[in-house]
């Protein structure tokens, strides 16, 4: 088959593709472990080797299980909800009823809009005097300081990413749903199931690889939540919504420490590594044709 | 038939709710941007419609803030970002998806590899690397703009939905116009990418809507306003009008305006759901 090319073509194809790939990919990454394997804090621009000190001191370090913590607390809030909740609004949408794009068009619409507008407009709800804070007056509880009480900063952050990613979801969950064999719900139909049963064994079995492959991408991706929190809480009120990403990137970015930023990336590697990995092995084969 | 009708309802009822939910923080924010400084917008009961509308608090922070210069710059990244993702994606998609050579399957793994490694976890060495390249906008806005637009030039997500659209055209075609003389570079041009086309549109449409959204990498490299994207500029009202929630209010508004006419002109690539395979940062 493979006569109509000579022996160096296929590389020049790949060529753009692969240095860029090399020098913001594969570079930066092992430069991640070296970086992590060096001590910055006397002199930033002549490092040396210190071997696994800089992780010595990171697995020491309360403020890192604090971050670790918080990104897997806020992992919990987010995955449960954003896993069950689209697939019950796509549920309704696929019903045979009118304006279904209207609603498409409503419900995706934050998902475009950018995550900073997104958080702008609910720090605005979640203001002292706001309008969530006069819902819970109107219901006899008092008011919340949703983005300045430490019990409560992490859930409103979970919220907004709620919020920005429910239309995303949904649409996996639609392009799946069309999937399932019309003649199953008769079936169920004549046994005379009624709806919240007939999709409990009809619907959710065959959508089964599709609610798993939801599981790990929402896991992945609140594994790197950052703009939520950057926009909204700065990783406070005393680091209650620092996560791994806002952890580096303050190490990083503000505080030049170079060793600790990187030991925690080395972290955030290994565990978004694992669950790649589960997404690629056991949902995405297809698409990979692996 | 009355079952019928009454379950009818009850589906629309709960999409109603759930579009309005949808839409809620944004019509607080229209709300709040439309009241004028005479009237309390920390008010209980909280009033949804301005008692005088006013178009004030959209003209005062579109004198200050230079909205058409940050749109202009999210154009040109986004712009190019998109550009840069359809060619080298489907330049590197094809030999993975139609050739035989050395090493295909080392590349096709260190390809797929880089899904695995979250751009969030190597952004430090991305960022040194910039420098290191001057790439950053104390270099000039050329190299500015280079500096937001490489690290996202490609994706493995884009060479692997273009290989998918390939490995769906007929090899028939590629050898009858090979027969008649077409180079192997005009058969990728002239066959293979006006074939996936709806592929192509699919990826330039997601690529642009995350590059349109990215924040966080702007918000590193950048250090002159002058080329401040609409995320960062967005960001900024924050600390510019720090309690003039009538500014800020409005100020995100105007910044959403494009890319929702830009989701209203395209929605049918988002809501028609061919879109499962597609990119997600």
């Amino acid at each position: 088959m493979n006569f109509y090319y000579k022996k160096y073509i296929p590389y020049l194809f790949l060529l753009p593709a692969l240095i860029l790939l090399a020098l913001f990919f594969f570079l930066p990454f092992i430069q991640t472990f070296v970086i992590s394997l060096k001590n910055y804090s006397f002199d930033i621009y002549n490092p040396y080797w210190c071997g696994f000190e800089n992780y010595r001191i990171l697995f020491k370090s309360k403020e890192f299980y604090t971050t670790i913590f918080n990104t897997f607390l806020f992992l919990l809030l987010v995955v449960p909800f954003l896993s069950v909740f689209p697939l019950v609004v796509a549920i309704f949408i696929n019903q045979k009823i009118k304006g279904i794009s209207l609603y498409k068009i409503l419900i995706y619409l934050p998902v475009v809009v950018s995550l900073v507008v997104v958080a702008i407009a609910f720090k605005w709800l979640y203001t002292q005097e706001g309008i969530l804070n006069y819902i819970l007056h109107l219901a006899g509880i008092s008011p919340v300081g949703w983005l300045t009480d430490t019990k409560f900063a992490m859930l409103s952050v979970a919220i907004v990413t709620i919020y920005k990613g429910v239309g995303y979801y949904m649409m996996i969950y639609l392009a799946s749903l069309i999937g399932v064999p019309k003649d199953l719900y008769e079936a169920a139909d004549i046994d005379g199931a009624n709806e919240f049963f007939k999709h409990l064994t009809v619907t959710i079995p065959h959508i089964m690889p599709t609610i798993a492959l939801v599981v790990t991408i929402s896991s992945i991706s609140a594994l790197k939540v950052f703009t939520e929190i950057y926009v909204m809480t700065k990783g406070g009120p005393l680091n209650s919504t620092k996560t791994i990403v806002y952890y580096i990137y303050e190490r990083a970015f503000e505080n030049l420490d170079l060793s600790m930023a990187s030991c925690a990336s080395v972290v955030l590697l290994a565990v978004i590594f694992i669950f790649s990995l589960i997404n690629i092995v056991f949902f995405e084969k297809k698409r990979y044709n692996l | 038939m009355i079952k019928k009708k009454l379950k009818g309802l009850g589906v629309h009822s709960f999409l109603i709710f759930i579009s309005f939910l949808s839409l809620f923080p944004f019509l607080w924010l229209i709300s709040t941007a439309l009241k004028g400084i005479d009237e309390n917008i920390f008010q209980y009961p909280p009033v949804f419609i301005p008692q005088h509308i006013t178009f004030d608090n959209f003209t005062g922070v579109w004198k200050q803030i230079p909205f058409l210069l940050y749109f202009f710059n999210s154009m040109i990244v986004a712009g190019f970002t998109v550009i840069l993702n359809l060619i080298f994606s489907s330049l590197a998609a094809y030999p993975l998806a139609r050739m035989d050579f050395k090493g295909k399957n080392i590349i096709f793994y260190l390809i797929l590899a880089t899904i695995m490694i979250p751009f969030q976890a190597i952004m430090l060495p991305v960022y040194l690397i910039i420098l290191k390249l001057h790439l950053v906008d104390s270099y000039g806005f050329v190299s500015g703009y280079l500096g937001l637009i490489l690290p996202f030039a490609v994706n493995a997500f884009g060479i692997f939905l273009m290989r998918q659209a390939f490995l769906s055209v007929p090899k028939e075609m590629e050898e009858a116009a090979f027969i008649d003389g077409c180079s192997v570079f005009n058969i990728w041009l002239k066959i293979l990418l006006p074939m996936t086309s709806p592929s192509l549109a699919v990826l330039a449409i997601f690529t642009f809507i995350g590059s349109w959204g990215e924040f966080l990498w702007p918000s590193i490299v950048l250090t002159h306003k002058s080329l401040y994207t609409l995320p960062v500029g967005v960001n900024d009202l924050q600390g510019m009008f720090s309690a003039n929630w009538r500014y800020i209010a409005a100020g995100s508004i105007i910044s959403v305006i494009p890319i929702i006419i830009f989701f209203i002109l395209m929605q049918r690539y988002f809501i028609s759901g061919q879109n499962e395979g597609a990119v997600k940062g």
